[in-house]
């Protein structure tokens, strides 16, 4: 009984000290030119809490690369609500925005009022107070960013999503897998899964509910879908050969994957209630990397039927594919803009691999990024921003940038390797 | 002699079994469980992995009622793009090939990797291709299918680390697993 007491004390240690070390760390690498000057003023009587509220809003609304924060050191004055604003001297600044605020104990719980003020107009645009738990005191300061971006912007905010990540720590066959879970910004990570084999290809299901991944725990890939909350998961599929690339249809009750237990990998659709599973390529090429269009009446999907990878698309009703990707020698795991009307993918360009988003209307292909190796592009469920794996001083890291190319974050990890992100989509 | 041989063939087996064994002890959590381990205070799981376990030990005792020696050179590598045996590895094949016409109960996993260019899920897919040659060269020699899993890592398992050409010719291999 002791020895168990003292196995299980072991294993939580183990546990809390990689949730610590998981955490990932956002660098601002470039803003962009166009980003809108905003003051986020710190919270009046916010300094004993253990997040820094107005802190979060501004890195979340620096990161989206539509605002540019002003420096705390640049604030004459730290007014708490729109009464103490003197629009005057904010203007003199060039800020366009004002968030304001104070912070009020009630009880276990805190308060938090906040007003969002147009400093041009004179005029409050926002005002709510939110209430809080202590532990959910980022929560509510990612919820405020929302508010915020929606309002000036009239897009929808993505600051209180989530994102899903592989790390890797070691080499050859001491190397150890994990997949983790993690607040939008890379905090509050969780490990769900770890495992001495490869882990791969982690997505979400519509409602943010489950995971779809890859994993070769046992020796061989199969395709397992995990409950976020319970742990709770079952083997979908583990047929001969790769049990590869799975994505939820926007329905959640289909599953697109590459399976090649016909042959060279095809792209299968399985029914998750049934398990039926139906084959919709039937090529003696590589066809993998599938992805469902938001209306869920497509798939494009990376295939080298041509000789090198492209993408092409197929409309599920008819069966037909056409190829839509002819700019270079390679481009490959395509993702669909939320609205449909542009994908995002990595394309081989002069530099190496890199983010690239192509409208589908005109055909026409923009590079995003300038990296060597950049991999598994995932789309913000705004549509705003794109998150992928990239590489800095040898280490696998996490890179963002925005949907026009013209800010870009980076994500690295305390040590080791991380990748194949995966944005979830809105919470609810 | 054929007594000497087979001790051989069993210190080789037993000291592989170790190397099994040592290198899954080191990894997941709670091994039988597949469910959820409370954690943390937003509702965090652990989740073990499953079956898996010592697969690789009892790939090692295959050996110990094998009639002969497994070949030493067990990783041959390629090209760039390319799932061609290079004619350097072909002898290394054929030696595989007369170990595997000679021990039909032997089995063996070729293990197909790629160097980290690229995406994921494709590299997958080309290491699959490169383990698929080598597959059907070892067929074309005589060697039964049943004798033969193919299992591609893609770019998931490297063995050299680095973004230049040294790292990724030792990255682009088929590893022979017994």
């Amino acid at each position: 009984m002791k020895i168990l007491k003292t196995t299980w004390l072991a294993a939580m240690l183990m546990l809390f000290t990689s949730l610590a070390q998981a955490d990932l760390t956002i660098e601002i690498t470039r803003g962009s030119d166009r980003a809108t000057p905003i003051a986020v003023v710190p919270l009046a009587d916010g300094d004993d809490l253990p997040q820094d509220i107005a802190q979060i809003v501004a890195d979340d609304l620096e990161r989206s690369g539509y605002f540019e924060p002003l420096e705390r050191s640049a604030m004459f004055a730290r007014p708490a609500s729109s009464e103490e604003v003197s629009y005057g001297e904010w203007s003199a600044l060039d800020v366009r925005y004002l968030v304001v605020g104070r912070v009020s104990r009630e009880g276990e719980n805190v308060r938090i009022g906040y007003e969002l003020l147009d400093v041009s107009g004179g005029s409050r645009m926002l005002g709510e107070t939110v209430t809080a738990g202590r532990q959910g005191l980022r929560d509510a300061a990612h919820y405020i960013s929302d508010q915020i971006f929606e309002e000036i912007t009239d897009i929808r905010g993505a600051f209180s999503t989530r994102i899903a990540y592989v790390t890797s720590t070691g080499l050859g066959d001491r190397t150890q897998y994990a997949l983790h879970v993690a607040d939008a910004d890379g905090r509050n990570s969780q490990q769900i899964l770890a495992s001495d084999e490869p882990i791969m290809s982690p997505a979400w299901s519509p409602d943010a509910g489950k995971l779809a991944y890859v994993s070769f725990e046992t020796g061989r890939p199969a395709i397992y879908l995990q409950d976020i909350a319970s742990g709770k998961r079952v083997r979908a599929t583990s047929f001969e050969g790769l049990n590869s690339a799975p994505t939820w249809s926007p329905d959640g009750r289909r599953l697109a994957m590459s399976l090649s237990k016909d042959g060279q990998p095809d792209i299968y659709v399985m029914d998750i209630g049934s398990r039926n599973i139906e084959r919709i390529t039937t090529d003696s090429s590589i066809e993998t990397e599938p992805a469902w269009s938001p209306d869920g009446r497509s798939l494009v999907f990376t295939s080298d039927r041509s000789g090198g990878p492209q993408i092409y698309r197929l409309e599920l009703g008819s069966g037909k594919a056409e190829r839509i990707t002819f700019t270079g020698s390679y481009n490959a795991r395509a993702r669909f803009a939320p609205d449909g009307e542009a994908i995002f993918l990595i394309h081989r360009g002069s530099n190496g691999y890199q983010v690239a988003r192509q409208d589908l209307e005109s055909g026409r292909l923009v590079a995003l990024t300038d990296s060597r190796q950049d991999e598994s592009p995932s789309v913000a469920p705004n549509g705003t921003m794109v998150i992928f794996a990239t590489q800095q001083g040898g280490n696998g890291v996490l890179g963002g940038v925005s949907a026009d190319g013209r800010a870009s974050f980076r994500l690295p990890a305390a040590q080791g390797d991380v990748r194949e992100p995966a944005w979830s989509p809105f919470l609810n | 002699m054929q007594l000497k041989s087979h001790a051989r063939t069993l210190a080789i087996a037993l000291s592989l079994a170790v190397v099994a064994g040592c290198s899954s002890t080191g990894g997941s959590q709670d091994g039988d469980m597949d469910g959820g381990l409370a954690g943390g205070d937003r509702g965090g799981v652990t989740t073990g992995t499953t079956d898996g376990r010592g697969v690789n030990g009892d790939r090692a005792g295959q050996m110990t009622d094998a009639d002969g020696r497994i070949p030493a050179t067990r990783t041959i590598y390629f090209e760039y793009d390319s799932d061609t045996i290079r004619s350097e590895f072909e002898p290394v094949l054929t030696a595989h090939a007369r170990f595997l016409r000679a021990n039909p109960s032997a089995t063996v996993i070729l293990q197909g990797h790629t160097d980290e260019r690229g995406t994921r899920e494709y590299n997958l897919a080309l290491g699959e291709r490169r383990a698929g040659s080598v597959e059907r060269y070892l067929n074309v020699q005589g060697v039964s299918p049943s004798q033969i899993e193919v299992v591609s890592y893609g770019e998931e398992r490297p063995a050299a680390r680095g973004a230049n050409e040294q790292a990724y010719a030792q990255n682009r291999r088929v590893v022979f697993a017994y």
